[in-house]
């Protein structure tokens, strides 16, 4: 419910409680350290996201904070509640869509949600409807009595966020919701998703699309080897990481190592960094068009020159580094 | 508002709903074709017997139903306890899907487990069913034969229970059937008295759940008094059901904290 606050007194009311806070959060797997010291704060109505390569410690993250996993070490708060006192109480009050659908592929679309329901102490005749709502919601209702096992893999998704939402969550956790889907079901997602914000319900997200966190991401933080190496907003974090606008330079079929060599040192006039790929080479520059301009003008001139705005991609490659991690 | 506990026992049955019927010939076609065969077979050689009837005194028929009343229990005790539970930690997922709601370690094994209670209540009053039928039931005493049966099938599943939650290897499902389902319905005087073993077997069989099953059953249906009185075998098989209870929660939650 929107609280109206008479501006003199805005200083007065109080910052929103957490809903979500670590300190110093530790998940290790026998000698294996997955999360390392992870500090958070998740506040009221926040969309927050989780970036980082494969094995970066997203999932145990999430895990820990959904009450399926205790922390090894550190102070973890979900609703200001010890997840392992009163684990019950918080998944009462969380919608989870882990990374692996564990949908019953016997039951019937709708069997599935009801069910899932049941587990909340929700009466029949409510799960029922809320169900065939929530259907509706991620547009399944054609497939409401059809087997899970058959439905394709965009369904099933859709399907799990369906089930997660079934409680009405105030924290709705999102494990990488749309790895595997088409743009179609991306976007319809998406949409959902931006929707729930708007109804105020707080989301945690793990993405691999950097598009994805930039769209719906009010903030996020960067995971890199179980640590947190960066955090904020995604328009903050490319002011802070990259520069506004990357210029890519390609030179047909001139190794880019032989451009670099034959340019010698002044590829970095024309920027403020940059990087030599196998296939091209990257300048960051604050002025994008001067650059390219500068570029062209130097022999051997690139074959193609395209200009463009920084992304969370550029700042992600550049805080995880290009090599891959698994 | 509907228990934990409940909510999990539900979501078994609404499985059993769709599955029903796959079941009817293990745990019911089976079984009776078995003893009816066993019965008219050994049966006819046995009761033509000079001795009169191998000494059992009734028909080998009568002597055996209530045997194998205990055992079909058994076996669906186990048979729900291994591949389905070993299934729902690595296969479905269904326990971390559990998991992710309100429902605790305790919750999620207490409604599997209700669901083996009444998946073991119905096979044995189908078995108990057919045995009157056949008029092999002594009077209505004989529906004690009931919960008996249906206290082996716990008594046997809890501990496969946590079996099942323990190993890692599906193949080791099978090991539960060659060295606890096969030998104990041989050996738990579910064919023959186990009077006819060397003392030392009999010893043996005494520690056999089963056995104390088997007692209870051909007691009820016979309306003879057990060996070792009610109260005993019936004490015997609830303390194997609640130490299998604990041990299965506690792999249970191991397998679950991930
Ligand atoms: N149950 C487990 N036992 C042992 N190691 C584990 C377990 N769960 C996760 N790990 C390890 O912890 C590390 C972090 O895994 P996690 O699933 O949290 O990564 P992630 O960031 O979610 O990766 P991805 O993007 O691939 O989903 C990985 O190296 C993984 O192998
Ligand atoms: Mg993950």
């Amino acid at each position: 419910m929107p609280h109206v606050v008479p501006v003199g007194y805005r200083h007065r009311v109080p910052k929103p409680a957490s809903l979500i806070e670590a300190h110093r959060l530790v998940k290790r797997f026998g000698d294996f350290v997955a999360v390392d010291g992870v500090d958070l704060q998740v506040q009221p109505g926040e969309f927050f996201g989780f970036l980082g390569a494969n094995g970066a410690g997203k999932s145990s993250t999430m895990r820990m904070i959904g009450c399926v996993s205790p922390p090894s070490e550190g102070v973890l708060r979900v609703f200001g509640l010890d997840p392992i006192k009163d684990g019950p109480v918080i998944r009462s009050r969380l919608g989870v869509c882990p990374q692996q659908d564990s949908l019953d592929e016997e039951l019937t679309v709708l069997e599935n949600l009801v069910v899932y329901a049941r587990y909340f102490g929700i009466p029949r005749r409510v799960a029922r409807q809320r169900a065939e709502e929530l259907l509706e919601f991620v547009q399944l209702s054609e497939r409401i009595t059809s087997k899970v096992e058959p439905l394709s893999g965009g369904m099933k998704r859709r399907l799990t966020i369906a089930r997660a939402l079934i409680n009405e969550p105030e924290i709705l956790m999102l494990d990488e919701p749309t790895t595997g889907l088409d743009p179609q079901a991306r976007h319809l997602v998406w949409e959902r998703l931006f929707q729930l914000k708007q109804r105020g319900v707080t989301q945690v997200l793990t993405t691999h699309y950097m598009d994805e966190a930039e769209q719906l991401c009010d903030r996020l933080v960067v995971m890199d080897h179980g640590k947190i190496i960066a955090e904020g907003s995604p328009r903050r974090l490319i002011e802070q990481y990259s520069t506004k606008e990357v210029v890519e330079l390609r030179f047909g079929n001139l190794p880019p190592e032989t451009v670099a060599r034959r340019i010698n040192g002044r590829i970095s006039e024309h920027c403020e960094r940059h990087e030599i790929l196998p296939d091209r080479i990257l300048l960051y520059t604050a002025d994008g068009d001067a650059a390219a301009e500068a570029a062209s003008r130097e022999h051997p001139a690139p074959s193609s020159v395209l200009v463009r705005r920084s992304t969370l991609e550029d700042v992600f490659l550049h805080l995880t580094g290009r090599t891959l991690v698994d | 508002m509907i228990h934990p506990a409940m909510a999990a026992l539900e979501y078994h049955l609404v499985c059993y709903r769709r599955s029903w019927r796959g079941t009817i010939f293990t745990f019911f076609v089976v079984p009776v074709v078995f003893l009816l065969g066993m019965g008219w077979s050994i049966g006819g050689y046995l009761d033509g017997d000079a001795a009169g009837q191998g000494g059992l005194g009734v028909s080998y028929l009568t002597f055996l139903a209530p045997g194998l009343l205990a055992s079909t229990a058994m076996q669906v005790g186990v048979g729900e306890g291994t591949h389905p539970v070993y299934g729902a930690f690595h296969w479905t997922r269904t326990y971390h899907m559990m998991r992710m709601s309100p429902l605790t370690t305790t919750d999620i094994l207490v409604g599997h487990l209700g669901y083996i209670l009444v998946r073991v209540t119905i096979s044995a009053t189908g078995f108990l069913l057919v045995m009157a039928l056949l008029g092999i039931v002594d009077g209505a005493a004989g529906l004690a034969a009931l919960p008996a049966a249906v206290l082996v099938g716990c008594s046997m599943s809890a501990f496969v229970f946590a079996f099942s939650a323990t190993i890692t290897e599906p193949v080791l499902l099978d090991v539960v059937y060659r060295i606890l389902v096969v030998p104990m319905s041989l050996f738990a005087g579910v064919f023959f008295p186990v009077a006819q073993m060397p003392a030392g077997a009999r010893l043996a069989a005494g520690l056999l759940p089963l056995w104390h099953g088997v007692e209870l059953c051909r007691s009820a249906t016979m309306g003879i008094p057990s060996q070792l009185g009610a109260p005993v075998h019936a004490g015997y098989l609830l303390l194997w059901t609640v130490v299998g209870f604990l041990v299965a929660r506690w792999a249970f939650g191991r397998r679950l904290a991930g």
